[in-house]
């Protein structure tokens, strides 16, 4: 055991993207701290992330219920709501998109690809433009976060729906034909007990998330919890702020904690 | 022949009622109205047909806060990456193996996550005033809390056997990590900041609307004075650097998988 076996050298065509990738990195991330301004906590600021941990360690626990209907409890009850109602409706909408989307569905390249293309561009358009705009339509109010939550969800639900359709397996559907089945038979003993799970398990998914879109729509105008958090950064009232992130923590963390358990047992 | 009978679906049905009692009570409570939205649905058609004409006239000034968009959503992401590196390592039960130490970090870990990136962002405006710096440290905060749970999960997937024969060699902890960890996961966490980015440089485009920095700013002025024509332009800039950035973010995520 005197003398130590040399390990092989990695090829070097291998190497050199490698290495082209970090530089490409590095220069961007370099480009990226010029003309920022330089990080400098003022004194004020201080002050403020004193003021406002000690807001946060004191949340005002007589705000969680005054019983006049303009409480935290109230709030993150709307908030539920909107993401509730908003899903829904998002759920509907989103079946024909993704039979649009799902390239077995479409023997024509283009239908697929184009329906595609559309819930990209859905997923891409802000929330809270969506949010402005339907505030505009039916004036602010919980209904607008309603209508911004149910069609910006659709680009992200449609596109799991369709993969959902995608990975389908023939085999049921084939197995109905070959029994004699009628198309209406196919979607209906092979397709549907096939998609359903999967389409629930997505939009309890997409449900986690509207919870979390629902609570900062309000920060426009939109209903739910995002208004009183935002009167009460506005306004430094830093126990408030506390208490109301308290309770968009807890009611998100029970959300998540309960979807994913039916999650589990659905898939 | 008869086929065996079902077994009555108690649960199907009580989903069910849950699911049509949920929806009256979320109608309710959110004051929804199908038919006011229909009524004034011209409203809404009026804006986005002003949007579908966007002012190419404004392209030249929104070229500027797209930059830093990109910039404030790079600089975070390498931030939130960094930090949540450790963290990872640390939460990950195959590596520290202390019940107690994973588990208070770890709660810390998911109450990071459960806050909204603009609620985030509605604080540090607060604290270190209107401007970018808000804003990359809302991403910086907000990937930390994203790329956390993905690194720490890659974490504990891993295959133990290196693990195992680095330490009968007699490494230790830092070494195990480098020379038997690292390598194991260093294509996924690479391929999760990029990730990590992908959606940072959408979050990042409406940050601004809260006073964060970069193109959200604009969005907020053109909303607030009712120029959707600008808006439309705005949305349109966002959708190609978005597309841009999730191509070359995506081909370089499948070279490297």
């Amino acid at each position: 055991m005197t003398e130590m076996k040399k390990l092989p050298a990695q090829p070097a065509q291998h190497r050199w993207p490698f290495w082209l990738g970090w530089a490409a990195v590095i220069v961007l991330i370099v480009w990226s701290f010029t003309g920022m301004p330089s990080f400098e906590l003022k004194q004020n600021a201080v002050m403020v992330a004193k003021s406002m941990l000690d807001g946060l360690i004191h949340p005002d626990w007589s705000y969680v219920w005054t019983g006049d209907g303009e409480d935290l409890t109230n709030a993150l009850l709307q908030t539920l709501g909107i993401a509730f109602l908003g899903t829904f409706i998002s759920a509907i909408i989103s079946l024909p998109f993704a039979f649009w989307a799902a390239h077995t569905k479409n023997k024509f390249w283009l239908t697929s690809r184009s329906g595609k293309f559309v819930l990209t561009a859905i997923r891409t358009f802000p929330e809270i433009v969506m949010a402005l705009m339907f505030i505009k339509a039916v004036g602010p109010g919980s209904f607008a976060g309603v209508l911004a939550v149910g069609f910006h969800s659709v680009g992200m639900l449609a596109k799991l729906f369709s993969e959902a359709i995608e990975n389908m397996d023939n085999g049921a559907g084939e197995s109905v034909t070959a029994a004699g089945g009628t198309r209406l038979d196919v979607t209906i003993l092979a397709s549907l007990p096939q998609l359903l799970p999967e389409f629930v398990s997505n939009t309890l998914y997409r449900f986690e998330l509207a919870i979390r879109s629902a609570s900062i729509l309000g920060m426009v105008g939109a209903g739910g919890v995002g208004t009183p958090l935002i009167f009460a950064i506005q306004t430094r009232s830093w126990p408030r702020v506390g208490i109301i992130l308290i309770g968009i923590i807890i009611m998100v963390t029970a959300v998540d904690w309960l979807s994913g358990a039916l999650r589990k047992r659905l898939v | 022949m008869t086929l065996p009978k079902r077994a009555f679906p108690w649960q199907k049905w009580v989903l069910t009622i849950i699911m049509v009692l949920g929806l009256i009570w979320s109608a309710f409570i959110t004051d929804a109205h199908m038919g006011k939205f229909f009524e004034n649905f011209g409203e809404f058609t009026k804006i986005f047909v002003e949007m579908c004409q966007p002012d190419w006239s404004y392209t030249t000034y929104v070229f500027q806060p797209m930059i830093e968009t990109i910039k404030m959503a790079v600089i975070g992401t390498l931030i939130g990456s960094v930090l949540a590196f450790p963290y990872a390592l640390l939460v990950a039960r195959n590596i520290v193996t202390n019940k107690v130490v994973v588990g208070v970090f770890r709660f810390i870990l998911n109450i990071v996550r459960t806050i909204p990136d603009l609620m985030l962002a509605a604080l540090f405006v607060a604290v270190v005033g209107i401007g970018p710096v808000a804003g990359v440290i809302t991403l910086a905060i907000f990937t930390f809390g994203m790329v956390g749970k993905l690194f720490y999960e890659a974490v504990e997937t891993i295959d133990p056997g290196p693990l195992e024969a680095v330490r009968a060699a007699g490494a230790g902890r830092l070494e195990i990590i480098r020379f038997a960890v690292l390598p194991q996961i260093a294509n996924y966490f690479v391929s999760y900041v990029l990730y990590a980015f992908e959606i940072n440089v959408r979050a990042s485009t409406v940050l601004g609307y809260l006073g964060a920095g970069g193109i959200g700013v604009y969005l907020q002025q053109a909303l607030s004075m009712f120029r959707y024509d600008r808006v439309g332009l705005m949305v349109l800039v966002i959708f190609i650097v978005v597309l841009l950035i999730d191509y070359t973010s995506g081909k370089m995520r499948e070279a490297l998988l």
